[in-house]
């Protein structure tokens, strides 16, 4: 009784708090504050089609590296709690079901085309919507179909970690050539802008990206391949 | 038509997200759970967000919901053998 009405107090105080919020709210007529100065400023500064893509990468590029880290962390995570050693892969061999021709066929045919949709997402990233997370989603899906074709489809790991190594590296040092030869950290400017909407331009934005799409995509085909173990 | 659009898409996804908490089978409320982000990212589209509604579908409604479907798999696998 008590911890029932403890609660509807809760509820009573949130909606309270909620019922005044909505109260004055009232659409936003013009971008406030430092939104604006991206919004004005974005496209001169950077060189990015994409405005999105330039305050993401650039402008909150220490933001994006968190969540890179973020999900390398719970990529690790899945991997330590999941990977099997090698000598327990063998045991459980024949309750693995094949796939039926059509799905196996379809995989074959469709992965392809899906990586290199990937590949242009992260590619296209200052260009159109889109960039590295999307990238490499789109590609980790991909791997999820040939999982599902193949069940005893094996990844190379020593392939994924070295890409992964690579790109997390080299993103770091991207940002560090950004604070030495341009502007701040993860700063874009010191490779040319380029002509503005062209694949070659906002200066280290499709570098980055590209990066970005490469650890994403191989974390999560890791993760998939760790969660998948036995059960699929 | 934009705001009918918006209110039958979010009620879409309310019914979904209660349909994900009551179903009492675990698969059809994952799939529920899915369902939710899936019409989320319609939704981000119409609100002019293409970068969100993209990260939204493949993470949300794809990835997610096979990660979950594959730790319901090996979790009911682990306790059929635990007894």
């Amino acid at each position: 009784m008590v911890r029932k009405s403890i609660a509807l107090a809760l509820m009573t105080g949130l909606a309270f708090i909620l019922a005044s919020i909505l109260g004055d709210w009232s659409p936003m007529e013009r971008l406030s504050g430092v939104a604006y100065d991206y919004v004005a400023h974005g496209a001169s500064d950077l060189g990015a089609m994409n405005l999105v893509t330039a305050i993401v990468v650039t402008y909150r590029g220490l933001d994006t590296l968190g969540e890179v880290t973020v999900l390398f962390l719970a990529a690790s995570g899945v991997a330590v709690l999941l990977r099997r050693a090698d000598g327990e892969q063998q045991e459980k061999t024949q309750s693995k079901r094949a796939a039926s021709e059509i799905v196996t066929t379809g995989a074959s045919l469709l992965s392809p085309f899906i990586v290199m949709f990937g590949a242009y997402i992260f590619l296209n990233g200052h260009l159109s919507p889109g960039g590295g997370f999307q990238g490499g989603a789109v590609i980790a899906s991909a791997v999820l179909l040939l999982f599902l074709a193949h069940p005893d489809y094996k990844l190379r790991h020593d392939v994924l970690n070295i890409i992964e190594s690579f790109s997390g590296f080299t993103y770091v040092l991207v940002g560090l050539l950004g604070l030495f030869l341009a502007g701040g950290f993860l700063d874009n400017r010191f490779l040319p802008l380029g002509a503005y909407g062209t694949i070659l331009s906002a200066g280290s934005i499709p570098l980055i990206y590209t990066l970005i799409g490469l650890k994403v995509g191989t974390e999560l085909a890791g993760i998939l391949e760790n969660m998948k173990g036995r059960a699929l | 038509m934009e705001n009918i659009l918006t209110a039958l898409l979010s009620l879409i996804i309310l019914i979904a997200a209660l349909a994900a908490i009551y179903l009492r089978n675990m698969i059809s409320a994952i799939l529920a759970a899915g369902l939710v982000s899936l019409f989320a990212s319609i939704l981000y589209l119409l609100m002019a967000a293409p970068d969100v509604a993209m990260t939204e579908a493949a993470i949300g409604a794809g990835l997610s919901t096979v990660i979950f479907l594959l730790a319901f798999r090996k979790t009911r696998d682990e306790e059929v053998e635990n007894g």
